[in-house]
């Protein structure tokens, strides 16, 4: 008898399977009661199964060693998964929508008439000072006045079990391809639990995604030609690249196969000679695309592509520039957005946001810097940021050096206590933090995961997530009849 | 179907065809040393000479003995035609095109290559040689099996059909080539009796030895094996039969003159000569002359498929 629900601690906090007291919410029920059962030697054999199949399917990430050349990893994978009532997740997908829209709505309208500035409800002082902002862009008209095709949105929650997006990354959000390896690991190790439990199937997100980079054509075609471009094999997510376009059934290039003809058309390169190209899902970021148009020094962009993007004769998912809406700063007025555009509540709130670019919020800020999380506007990864209460004083007066400097580019938060969810731990379970990052589409129609990439904090009382920082995923699921 | 993507396929299957016959030659070789008498000194240099990297073999070890050669032949990643090498670079290459090739078969082409890793002290040692040589020939066919009866047979199939049979064309020349030299360093009268067993051993490197009894009904002699290997058109590794191979493929792909002109000219040589009347010099000069063939064959499928075209090639609509 191994894992004893009755001596599993939550600590006070919300955990995602247990109310606490050895008493797990309604939709793990079934789950908890399979594991109990589970000996020792039951669940080392599925943790060993996991991690062989995990090898031998090859989903690994890249990283970057000293000694030249690149390692593959394995990325850590927990075996009990994290389950959300299909009712709760109806919200959910409902919120997801909403929120895309009014930030497509959003991007449309910075590179148009900028009405949401005029009506002073967004600052022009903001606009002013955004990096992701492309200048290139200004007046393009992409198709179906979608921008950001593609998003993946952080949700956690806090102690208290209410759900918060913390970001929207809408430039070239990764992940979905562990989401779905995930479940094939998943279903590999646990046939019987997926004939008995009413799991949702994440499945079909590959036609999806087909589906709606199809749509978004410029040739109106039942197969357009649809690539996805990417960096290479020393990207950190070359395999999700791989894994899309074979799931989707489409070329997956490199900046080398593609070139603009003189006709302002993309084409690839291929051993019947040239063929045009319709749609490109593209993993490269915006400075790297076109050196012709952005950084002239990038090697893994295509000559010319602007060119052909501007004149509607290739699409490209996520459109350059959609990135503008992807900034901390802005993220604050997502709710605002919401109302603006669309007169409606937010569904899923923000998480409280300082904006340093106030005068009042940012004196709040530099008074309470050791209770804050201080995050810089434009990096991804958890780069740069000031978790206040795990930092020294001087860590703190340095940062507040720094904000004084440039306080558009420091927004704060107050520092979140994640969800927990058992997670196994040698030959017991503990709870970890988690968050989950589910993935909107947007096209023709908007569809969203069912349920998304749940990312575990494998360090004991760690909060940060990240691949490159301890992390670790679960399998998401979505119960219905619960 | 995208030029980089053509060339990683055609590699691809190089290299798995490459790991397979060198894990051949080498289990041969090794039964066929155990067969002779302890007065003979067994050149293990020709298995070296075989592959071409004397020189790289020559710069790490020095003198040629059992131990070293085999090392080198299967788990030295110095040397860029070790079975070690071969599964990595088809790796390698497999991994760009994950998109293309079947699930599967890159879950065997990683798998068989995490194995040959795991295991190489087996491989090394004298008594654990044979059976994991024998897995990884067994691991390769079941890829080119699994990439038959699951992969498309588009022009991807095409590329990675020529690339095995233009890599087994090679490796049957050079297999002949260093086996019809001589395997014994002297050569006493008393050890002629051996000469039948070198050809047997031909025969069996290309595990082609049932397949000979088959279709040519006469014990094994060099004449007769010579003709089997050159010109039998229905054993799968003889060299008329690669070509016939990679003729058939270049003919579903588009822009196939110049590629098609080559494999005629092949055939005819192959056709003219008389294999099986050529002395020990004669037959290496032939060698000599298929090789150089081959190799401008395989050069006019790069510049065909898989060179970048230029952007002034760039068509207008």
């Amino acid at each position: 008898m191994t894992i004893r629900w009755k001596e599993y601690s939550t600590h006070g906090l919300h955990d995602e399977l247990m109310r606490g007291g050895g008493r797990p919410r309604d939709a793990a029920r079934f789950l908890c009661q399979y594991l109990r059962k589970l000996s020792d030697e039951d669940l080392q054999e599925r943790k060993a199964a996991s991690e062989l199949a995990m090898r031998v399917m090859g989903i690994t990430f890249t990283v970057y060693s000293e000694k030249g050349g690149s390692i593959d990893r394995v990325w850590p994978f927990d075996i009990i998964p994290r389950v959300i009532a299909k009712s709760e997740w109806d919200v959910i997908e409902e919120g997801l929508k909403q929120r895309v829209q009014a930030l497509n709505m959003f991007i449309d309208d910075i590179y148009h008439e900028q009405r949401i500035v005029k009506d002073g409800v967004f600052p022009a002082d903001i606009l002013a000072g955004s990096k992701n902002f492309r200048e290139q862009c200004v007046g393009v008209n992409p198709p179906l006045g979608v921008w950001a095709h593609i998003c993946g949105s952080d949700l956690v929650r806090d102690k208290n079990g209410a759900m918060y997006v913390l970001e929207d990354n809408l430039r070239v959000p990764s992940g979905v391809s562990y989401m779905l390896e995930n479940r094939q690991v998943m279903k590999r190790i646990f046939p019987e639990l997926f004939q008995a439990a009413g799991i949702l199937p994440v499945d079909d997100y590959p036609s999806q995604l087909y589906d709606t980079l199809a749509s978004i054509s410029p040739r109106p075609m039942a197969q357009p030609e649809v690539v996805v471009l990417t960096p290479g094999i020393y990207n950190s997510a070359y395999f999700e690249h791989s894994y899309l376009a074979q799931q989707m059934g489409a070329e997956l290039v490199e900046g080398g196969d593609l070139v603009v003809g003189d006709d302002d058309c993309v084409y690839m390169r291929a051993v019947e000679g040239l063929i045009r190209v319709d749609v490109i899902y593209r993993r490269i970021d915006d400075m790297f695309l076109d050196p012709e148009a952005f950084d002239p020094a990038s090697m893994l962009g295509v000559r010319g592509l602007m060119r052909a993007w501007k004149k509607g004769n290739v699409a490209l998912a996520n459109a350059p520039g959609a990135g503008v809406a992807d900034d901390k700063v802005v993220y604050a007025y997502v709710p605002k957005m919401i109302r603006y555009y669309l007169d409606q509540d937010a569904i899923i709130p923000n998480v409280e946001t300082y904006l340093c670019s106030e005068k009042k919020e940012r004196d709040y800020v530099l008074a309470n810097l050791g209770k804050l999380v201080v995050k810089p506007a434009n990096e991804s990864g958890g780069y740069g940021m000031l978790v206040g209460p795990h930092s020294s004083k001087k860590e703190c007066e340095q940062f507040a050096k720094l904000i004084r400097k440039n306080p558009r580019n420091y927004i704060a938060q107050p520092m979140l206590t994640l969800s927990t969810a058992p997670t196994m731990v040698g030959n017991h379970v503990e709870p970890r933090h988690l968050d989950l990052r589910p993935f909107i589409l947007s096209g023709q129609q908007s569809y969203v995961t069912m349920g998304g990439l749940t990312r575990v904090a494998l360090k004991k009382g760690s909060i940060v997530v990240n691949s490159s920082q301890g992390g670790g995923s679960k399998d998401t699921w979505i119960v219905d009849g619960v | 179907m995208l030029s980089r993507v053509a060339e990683n396929i055609y590699w691809m299957a190089r290299y798995i065809e490459r790991a397979e016959n060198s894990a051949r030659l080498i289990n041969v070789t090794t039964n066929l040393a155990l067969d002779l008498p302890k007065k003979v000194a067994f050149d293990w240099h020709a298995l070296i000479d075989i592959t071409g990297y004397g020189e790289k073999y020559q710069e790490r070890y020095g003198a040629a003995d059992e131990r070293n050669v085999v090392r080198f032949l299967i788990g030295d990643t110095a040397n860029p035609g070790s079975v070690l090498s071969s599964l990595d670079n088809a790796r390698e290459n497999a991994r760009t095109i994950r998109d293309i090739i079947p699930r599967e078969a890159w879950e065997q082409i990683n798998h068989l290559n995490l194995r040959c890793k795991n295991d190489i002290q087996a491989g090394l040692s004298q008594r654990g040689r044979y059976d994991y040589l024998r897995w990884i020939i067994l691991g390769a066919q079941t890829i080119t099996g699994m990439l038959a009866g699951t992969m498309n047979h588009d022009a991807g199939y095409d590329f990675l059909r020529m690339g095995r049979n233009l890599e087994r064309a090679d490796m049957t020349t050079r297999i002949i080539d260093v086996r019809s030299a001589n395997l014994f360093t002297e050569k006493p009268a008393e050890l002629s009796t051996y000469d039948n067993i070198q050809w047997m051993s031909v025969l069996k490197s290309l595990t082609g030895y049932q397949m000979y009894r088959r279709a040519m009904q006469v014990r094994v002699r060099r004449p007769d094996v010579l003709k089997f290997l050159f010109k039998d058109k229905t054993f799968p590794r003889s060299f008329i039969h690669t070509i016939g191979e990679v003729e058939s493929c270049l003919q579903h792909l588009p822009r196939n003159d110049a590629p098609l002109r080559l494999v005629a000219q092949l055939q005819r040589v192959i056709n003219d000569a008389a294999p099986e009347k050529l002395a020990k010099d004669e037959l290496h000069a032939f060698i000599d002359e298929l090789q150089v063939h081959l190799a401008k064959l395989g050069g006019e499928i790069t510049a065909t498929y898989f060179s970048v075209a230029a952007p002034s090639e760039v068509v207008k609509s």
